[in-house]
């Protein structure tokens, strides 16, 4: 598996998920600057990284999802190639629509960093594919617009096509507003394009990685997109 | 001429006289008003910081540069220290803070350090006061959103609210970076014919004579005569800490200076008087944001996340480019020359020339009047037998638990990112912050703690007491301290009993530096907090770095296992003066802290080392505020396992439990380990208080509480 | 000539908007008990090179679009001075 990580200006996660995904597959990643127009020949899976990119000024993500390497993005998630945005990149996946819905500020109006629990709705995702259904896995969070929200009716499209891939939740896997960290609409944490290449997650998997930091849920996340690219590696069907 | 509006002394307007032969014009008398404030001149602290052991065999960097620097190992070096933001956070709590983390951030990038992680120390007034929930507020807000934009986590700190803090609230940030040691940047390496360059934001009319406004009482007006405070851009700083840290990879920089308080004059004046150079700086060539602004401005100008890099010509095409790929202003504004002259020019106009070696050095030294006050003695009249043992112990450890500076504070630090970067082992909330680092075995540990109602009691005592204390929890951990930074938090110093209270201070932190052989590598000194209704306790500020060989050698804490041993190591004759717990029964400060012992706290630290390298105990906490009483409930809360407790000494039960001060830890130790853990304790007061496990905390005769009542104490604080 | 034009930019009606509703809530306990409601939303002023005021309302309704406005939450209306 070949990994492009896109570096925006404000990135700040982007070398841990280098790290992170190094470590855990020992793939090949490349850090490809904002300004670019071209993805590296051969990239299987590109990850939008969390961070502050241009500050978040004006809505988070917002001018990221303009920047010249997102042309390239959405070609490559066009062609089915795999692309995954965690939290500021969940946030310039649905600037730049290729997500549906909005993160807006979390309902404390502050910033959150702690530890979630999340449970995996939907393992039939090139993402998730090693966990099991509703299997609780703890990744932190780590921001402050990660409230997310869609229209009724739109929510409803998404829950129905089993979009919905990661919700918050209690560690023993039961919902409600306790557990919900940001007040996102139905708990949700991370969702998935109805082609299901493309995932957006507020809680970062690159920070559940090593034990001694605290977690290792997260290497079965990196582990499910290695197995998910050796195995083919491009996703065209419908959920 | 009238020096005086430009906060200058007759003595100094001499100085400067006599070392010009000539009077200053006004924009050097402005440039010298500033740079000879206290803020950044430290002419009443000066000789008295002299004091502090500033050398060991750790230590790469002492004090006089932006940052210490303390060798990790294998041609590796912690750059860190710490700073005060006091003023702007009293008057702009938000702005104030955030410029706060901004400034030390910058100050370990400018030795060509990458900052890792970011502590903070926050002195709120009193949580009832009216002002007290904006100020801490604004306060936390800043520093998360600024810190958590850059990418530097904050993964610990210390929190304190006092009354004495009402209307003075104190932000100390804490910042530390890691750099190759044969790449360490500096400031004192610059070389006649090479350029002068700015790099970063525009110039603007913020914070001006800001260093001079930090440099008085804040006045009632402060609001009004508050310099145009300085706004914080965590975006721009994140691009200035790559731009800079691609230059130094690249070697396209001589030396480098961050600016601050004065701007561009300190920053420039400093590099040119430590590097022995002239410097001859066109004020016309300065990215200004303001059109209009007179050279004066622009000398003084604190806006923030700027640069001054000294670069040879031939670099200077690379060095723009790099700029232009991090969209940051990048300007010649001068060159260096032989000799000592700096002087600014304003389009070809020459407004001001001094020695470079007179604006940083040439203030005289102000020797305050220091008297003990008189009846100083009186405050260490304690009447233990007037003080009746709690009638009700449940309620009365209800109460201190409840207590908001003993509280885990995770309100604030649930807002601040403790873990991006991928090295946080041991975050907030711990009385040891513990980082990796990446593709190596050790471990950095860090601690950040302040003792103000020791040191208002005793400020000898409670000096030494707070060094000793950052020393007890980084042995404990397993980190073996390298050398500390220190913020020290006073009042005036023209009040003769408050200048005595600083030498105390500063004499009692050197004594327990020395004694433990843990240099004070860099620091800050923060003078004039007090307003009309009172001045802050004194409140000398440590944060110490110590390293960790590997993990299996850190020792955490609140890790007790169902059937551990619990043991308290240290002399059981606490003292609960300046104790939290005499403060949560709302009775006055009284008594007198334990006097430091330099052997026993040099015994129990090499002790407490053997005791987590030789993986003796399960869980180890150095006591501190809230004594026994708050380590057993802390461990037990965090372990999810209860003890039941006999004390069996004959001393009263609530100051052994209550009490504080000395070299003492509570370590629960698993049966199998116990002859080892005796063995190394053999010599030292050890005392087997009992057994952990169940889920209720109990110590005979005094209390008994479900473990999870306190966890629901402190899971919303 | 330069043109100034100011741009208001609101939650839409029945986006959770959390900032109004703090505000409300802070208003209402400082004693301002005549509030109904209240929306926090954003103010951008941009100087616009056009030869007309209609012109430089048709480029700026093409920023907001392009990228000052997220069409799934926000809405925006346009002033511009001398129009």
């Amino acid at each position: 598996m070949k990994t492009a990580v896109v570096i925006f200006p404000g990135s700040n996660c982007d070398q841990d998920v280098i790290h992170a995904v190094r470590d855990t597959v020992g793939c090949e990643v490349n850090a490809v600057w904002h300004r670019e127009e071209q993805l590296p020949e051969g990239t299987g899976l590109v990850i939008l990284p969390g961070g502050f990119s241009y500050g978040d000024y004006l809505r988070s993500g917002a001018m990221a999802a303009r920047s010249p390497i997102m042309g390239a993005v959405k070609e490559h998630a066009g062609q089915g190639g795999l692309v995954l945005g965690i939290c500021n990149g969940f946030q310039i996946l649905t600037e730049s629509s290729l997500l549906p819905g909005v993160l807006l500020p979390n309902k404390t109006l502050s910033f959150i960093c702690r530890p979630c629990f999340l449970s995996v709705e939907n393992t039939d995702t090139p993402f998730t594919g090693l966990f099991e259904k509703g299997q609780v896995v703890q990744f932190p969070i780590a921001h402050g617009d990660g409230l997310f929200f869609l229209p009724a009716d739109e929510l409803n499209d998404l829950e129905n096509r089993g979009g919905a891939v990661f919700r918050y939740v209690s560690p023993g896997g039961v919902g409600g507003d306790e557990w919900n960290p940001n007040g996102s609409v139905n708990s949700i944490a991370g969702i998935v394009n109805p082609q299901g290449n493309i995932l957006g997650l507020m809680p970062h998997p690159e920070r559940a990685s090593e034990a001694i930091l605290g977690g290792e849920d997260g290497r079965l996340f990196w582990r499910s997109v290695a197995s998910f690219l050796e195995k083919g590696g491009r996703r065209h069907g419908l959920l | 001429m009238d020096f005086s509006k430009y906060g200058i002394r007759k003595e100094e307007f001499a100085a400067a006289e006599a070392a010009l032969g000539r009077e200053p014009n006004e924009c050097e008398l402005r440039i010298l008003g500033v740079m000879w404030s206290e803020h950044c001149s430290y002419k009443s602290t000066k000789h008295l910081l002299k004091h502090f052991p500033t050398r060991g065999p750790k230590v790469v960097l002492g004090p006089g540069e932006n940052a210490g620097i303390v060798d990790l190992g294998d041609g590796l070096g912690a750059a860190f220290k710490a700073e005060s933001h006091n003023h702007p956070s009293a008057v702009a709590p938000y702005q104030g803070a955030a410029t706060g983390v901004g400034g030390i951030i910058r100050d370990i990038l400018a030795l060509g350090a990458r900052p890792v992680a970011s502590m903070d120390g926050l002195f709120f007034g009193d949580p009832e006061h009216p002002r007290t929930g904006h100020l801490s507020a604004g306060i936390v807000k800043g520093v998360g959103d600024y810190g958590n934009a850059v990418g530097v986590p904050t993964v610990g700190g210390k929190t304190v609210y006092d009354p004495c803090y009402n209307e003075n609230p104190l932000l100390n940030a804490f910042c530390i970076g890691l750099v190759e040691l044969d790449k360490i940047v500096s400031s004192q390496t610059a070389r006649p014919g090479q350029l002068v360059v700015l790099l970063g934001s525009k110039t603007g009319r913020d914070g001006i004579a800001g260093a001079a406004f930090a440099s008085v009482e804040l006045s009632e007006d402060a609001k009004e005569s508050r310099p145009s405070i300085q706004i914080g851009d965590p975006f721009a700083e994140k691009m200035l800490i790559e731009a800079c840290l691609e230059l130094k990879e690249k070697n396209l920089i001589v030396s480098m200076q961050d600016m601050g308080a004065a701007g561009i004059t300190s920053s420039s004046s400093e590099v040119a008087a430590k590097s022995g150079v002239g410097m001859k700086l066109h004020f016309d060539r300065v990215p200004l944001r303001a059109a209009d602004m007179e050279p004066w401005e622009i000398a003084l100008s604190e806006s923030q996340e700027r640069m001054l890099l000294i670069v040879a010509p031939e670099h200077m095409e690379e060095v723009s480019s790099v700029a232009r790929k991090w969209e940051l202003d990048c300007a010649v504004i001068g060159e260096t020359e032989e000799g000592d002259d700096y002087s600014i020019f304003f389009h070809g106009e020459k407004v001001a020339s001094l020695p470079a070696t007179l604006i940083g050095d040439g203030c005289p030294p102000i020797h305050w009047p220091s008297e003990k006050p008189a009846d100083f003695e009186t405050r260490w009249d304690f009447d233990l037998d007037g003080l009746p043992a709690p009638g009700d112990w449940n309620a009365a450890m209800l109460s201190l638990l409840g207590n908001p500076s003993m509280t885990p504070k995770r309100w604030i630090f649930e807002q601040y990112d403790s873990m991006v970067q991928l090295n946080t082992v041991s975050g907030p909330g711990h009385p040891v912050s513990v980082l990796r680092i990446k593709g190596r075995e050790s471990l950095i540990g860090l601690v950040f703690d302040a003792d103000p109602w020791k040191c208002c009691l005793d400020p000898f005592r409670g000096g030494a007491e707070t060094v000793a204390r950052t020393v007890r929890a980084l042995s404990v951990a397993g980190a073996e301290p390298l050398g500390l930074t220190d913020c020290l938090n006073f009042p005036s110093p023209e009040v003769p009993g408050q200048y005595w209270a600083l030498e105390e201070c500063i004499e009692g932190m050197a004594a327990a530096c020395g004694a433990l052989g843990c240099p004070v590598v860099s620091g800050n000194v923060s003078l004039y907090n007090e307003t009309k209704s009172g001045a802050i306790l004194p409140t000398p500020v440590v944060g110490t770095v110590g390293l960790i060989p590997s993990p299996e050698d850190f020792l955490p804490c609140g890790a007790w296992e169902e059937g551990d041993l619990l043991f308290l190591v240290g002399p059981c004759n606490p003292s609960l003066a300046g104790s939290l717990y005499i403060r949560s029964l709302g009775r006055p400060e009284a008594g007198r802290p334990l006097e430091f012992s330099g052997e026993a706290e040099k015994d129990f630290s090499e002790r407490a080392l053997r005791t987590a390298r030789k993986k003796a105990a399960h869980s180890g906490r150095a006591l501190a505020g809230g004594g026994l009483a708050a380590a057993l409930a802390k461990d037990s809360a965090e372990s999810g396992c209860g003890a039941r407790i006999a004390l069996g000494i004959p001393t009263r039960k609530d100051v052994v439990l209550f009490g504080e001060g000395g070299a003492r830890a509570l370590y629960s130790v698993p049966m199998s380990r116990v002859p080892l853990f005796k063995a190394i304790w053999s010599g030292y007061p050890c005392l087997e208080l009992g057994r952990a496990g169940g889920d209720v905390l109990s110590v005979g005769g005094a209390f008994s509480l479900a473990v999870s009542r306190i966890q629901e104490i402190w899971r919303n604080n | 000539m330069l043109r100034h034009v100011h741009v208001f930019v609101q939650l839409k009606d029945g986006v959770l908007d959390i900032q109004g509703k703090a505000v409300a809530n802070s208003l209402v306990s400082l004693g301002h008990d005549s509030l109904g409601s209240a929306k926090v939303g954003k103010y951008i002023q941009l100087w616009i090179e056009a030869d007309s005021a209609a012109g430089a309302r048709k480029e700026a309704e093409k920023m907001c679009d392009d990228l000052l406005v997220n069409p799934i939450i926000e809405q925006y209306s346009i002033e511009v001075e001398g129009e």
